[in-house]
């Protein structure tokens, strides 16, 4: 076996074997799978109770049955019943909540109340003012005396939905969706810049354990600091690789699990598609425009379609390809600082320079999922520096294959030459103790021979 | 015939000069001192043998070839600063550095076996070595460092942090391995600690090389010619008998008995002296002062930075 694989296999092994990396490849799904879950969990949960409404007004019976039941809500009308009786003892006769309707309700808007003991959930409200508003407009519609007014209103109810196509230079079409090239952009473009900061700094703390601890001259004994730091950056980013993995495995398994005991039937087909979404990185808000059952199949319809649009093995394959591309390039340089220093507290003013191309390329691709075609964006996504995170947030929205693989290009030119670089400084810098390292000291280094 | 040759070696660091023009012959099966107080340049010489650093200028021969990079498997060295992975376990670690160096893991797990169960310490294979205290760290060091049954060993002040009884065992097992062919080098400014150990010596400061050769020859040439004589009797007729040729440096009074430090000032015989002494006493000891390395050392140093003023005089 090759000295470099003994050395990966070491770097991968203790760090795998972690009760802290077991924990947080447990943990973090159970997370992520909670922000799936539980906001679907708790709407079924609040529809599932029934809740008997009394509904109550002053004279007239203008508004007798007009609002609907549904499955979960009931509206009883009270002809006798007045509001200051009910007031006190509507709990005690099994409703949940009073409704007044004033008659005055035509010309000012809040004539309309709604009491109950508990905080009545939003969806209940917006219920109720839909079938009023409805009647009412539908009433002041009839004092027109408009003939045949049913049926106009029939005629001239519409429904829109804007349907994006892009069409591509050889003429083909596609349906796309804003909304779900935004999601994959911002967690292409997040998870980068995450992976590459974790994992990076683990870099560091590596290479300054091993100066720390005077390990290192014992093993660079034997092999070349050159591959002591290759192993170290390989074997940590094949951590990276795995824990990664198993958080897209652990959070669709959690899903698929929880989705089967808490959903009911009718919800298990749209909830089946945030499964699948979720295995594919699909973004969130995308996902819960089905969930709320009122929404036309349509949409879903349409929502699968823009999903079928994206061209999935691209956007992984660049994934993968920036992930190893930007973590190579700042684990180096994380390696290079770790080399220059005798703990961690001293990192700081090395740490500047490497942090704030990460930060500034974060920010720009968050502007990235408004304008992706912005020049700001434009440029950030072939400078190496911030090319991984920006040009993620850019892909989903379409960018021209010469664009990818001039950005891909410099950026693996870049790693190798910073890693070539990071190289001289760091095996002078392992071997130097208690000296505080300053710019002026890397710079010799860097100029050293052999 | 010579396992190691060093020819030439300079390195130039950006503000000193770490070594100049030094040269190193080790012959295979000997134990060689590299001596020389902090600083003097030992550490960097060691590091262009195991290849850490390139030299500016000279070359290191291994073996009667050019020193390669898979040379490394045939030497082993314990570094002053060393350390081990303080959150690894004992096992694990040592079969990763016997990796490194070349054996297969099957191979490093038998031959650590063996040794575990030499120093009576099979328990701590699975402990942490940050469990281990500093001693018994610096035992799983020392196996890791000759694992590989190395050509030659290089050990860097190696018996610093062991106390007296298992700096014992180490040098006791350094001994074995020299019996079954390692060649060794002592680095240290210790010179007590390694002198009855070494056959040859260099001894380096401020990055030239003073003093290299045999260790016999070398004692010999810095031999004092001074004896102690333990004897009962009067020390004033002593000192009579003692004139021209001889001088007394000191004596002194233990349980009642004296003891005389002479220096024989011409080529005269040790026989003479002892015929001349007969008659003033009862004698009860005789003995040759040998110059410890120690005081070779100092001598040597002294006379180096004596000459290096003198020669920036004349400049």
């Amino acid at each position: 076996m090759s000295k470099i694989s003994i050395i990966i296999q070491r770097e991968y092994l203790t760090r795998v074997k972690k009760k802290s990396f077991i924990i947080m490849t447990l943990l973090a799904p159970v997370f992520m799978a909670a922000m799936f879950i539980v906001p679907v969990w708790i709407m079924t949960r609040d529809d599932a109770e029934e809740k008997v409404i009394a509904v109550v007004e002053d004279e007239t019976n203008m508004f007798k049955d007009v609002i609907s039941n549904t499955k979960y809500l009931k509206f009883e009308y009270l002809e006798d019943a007045t509001l200051d009786d009910l007031k006190t003892n509507f709990s005690d006769k099994g409703y949940y909540a009073v409704l007044y309707i004033s008659p005055k309700v035509a010309y000012i808007p809040n004539a309309v109340q709604l009491i109950s003991h508990k905080q009545p959930p939003l969806d209940l409200t917006i219920y109720i003012a839909n079938a009023l508003e409805k009647e009412i407009e539908q009433k002041k519609l009839e004092t027109y005396d408009i003939k045949d007014l049913d049926k106009i209103l029939k005629a001239v109810s519409t429904n829109i939905h804007v349907q994006t196509i892009k069409i591509s230079d050889d003429g083909t079409e596609k349906e796309t969706s804003t909304g779900l090239s935004m999601g994959i952009a911002y967690i292409g473009g997040l998870l980068i810049y995450i992976l590459t900061f974790i994992f990076g700094a683990q870099v560091m703390r590596g290479v300054i354990e091993e100066k720390t601890s005077r390990v290192v001259e014992v093993i660079i004994s034997s092999v070349r600091p050159f591959q002591l730091m290759m192993g170290k950056i390989l074997g940590i980013g094949l951590v990276g690789l795995t824990q990664f993995v198993l958080w897209i495995i652990i959070t669709a398994i959690i899903i698929t699990s929880a989705q089967s005991l808490l959903l009911p039937d009718d919800v298990g087909q749209t909830s089946q598609a945030i499964t699948e979404n979720i295995m594919s990185a699909a973004p969130v808000e995308q996902i819960q425009v089905p969930v709320t059952q009122t929404q036309d199949f349509n949409e879903i319809q349409q929502v699968f379609n823009s999903l079928h649009s994206i061209n999935w093995g691209l956007i992984l394959g660049s994934f993968l390809f920036y992930f190893l591309g930007g973590y190579f390039l700042y684990a180096s340089l994380f390696a290079a600082v770790g080399s220059a220093v005798d703990n961690e507290t001293d990192t700081q003013q090395f740490m500047v320079p490497i942090t704030i191309p990460l930060i500034l390329g974060l920010f720009v691709a968050m502007g990235a999922f408004q304008n992706p075609e912005s020049s700001v964006a434009f440029w950030c996504s072939f400078i190496p520096l911030t090319s991984p995170i920006v040009m993620m947030a850019r892909l989903p929205f379409g960018v021209p294959y010469w664009e990818l693989i001039l950005s891909m290009t410099i950026l693996v030119l870049t790693f190798l030459c910073t890693t070539w670089l990071a190289a001289k400084i760091y095996r002078t810098g392992i071997l130097m103790y208690g000296k505080k390292t300053t710019y002026k000291e890397l710079w010799k280094w860097l100029r050293y021979k052999n | 015939m010579k396992l190691l040759e060093a020819r030439d070696i300079v390195k130039q660091f950006s503000n000193h000069l770490a070594l100049n023009k030094v040269n190193l012959a080790v012959n295979e099966g000997s134990i060689y001192g590299l001596l020389g107080p902090n600083g003097a340049g030992k550490t960097t010489l060691i590091r262009i043998i195991n290849q850490i650093t390139a030299p500016d200028n000279g070359e290191i021969f291994f073996n009667n070839h050019k020193l390669k990079a898979n040379d490394v498997f045939d030497i082993g060295y314990l570094p002053e600063e060393r350390g081990l992975y303080r959150k690894m376990k004992v096992g694990e670690q040592a079969i990763y550095f016997a990796q490194l160096k070349g054996l297969s893991r099957s191979d490093a797990i038998s031959r650590l076996k063996d040794w575990f169960e030499k120093f009576e310490i099979q328990a701590w294979w699975d402990k942490k070595v940050e469990e281990l205290s500093k001693g018994m760290q610096q035992k799983v060091q020392f196996i890791t460092t000759v694992i590989h049954e190395p050509k030659l060993l290089i050990f860097d002040e190696p018996f610093s942090g062991f106390d007296p009884i298992n700096a014992n065992i180490i040098k006791q097992e350094i001994l074995k391995l020299k019996k079954k062919g390692a060649t060794i080098i002592f680095s240290t400014h210790n010179m007590e600690s390694v002198e009855e150990l070494c056959t040859h010596i260099t001894l380096i400061n401020e990055s030239v090389s003073l003093l290299e050769g045999p260790m016999d020859t070398i004692r010999k040439n810095y031999s004092l010619d001074e004896y102690e004589i333990g004897f009962r009797g009067d020390v004033n007729l002593l000192k009579a008998t003692l004139t021209t040729q001889y001088k007394i440096i000191e004596n002194e009074q233990r349980n009642g008995d004296n003891f005389v430090r002479v220096r024989i000032l011409n080529d005269i015989s040790t026989n003479h002296l002892l015929n001349t002494m007969l008659s003033s006493g009862n004698i009860i000891s005789f003995r040759e002062i040998i110059p410890s390395m120690n005081d070779i050392f100092i001598k040597v140093v002294e006379e180096a930075s004596k000459k290096s003023k003198e020669h920036s005089f004349t400049n």
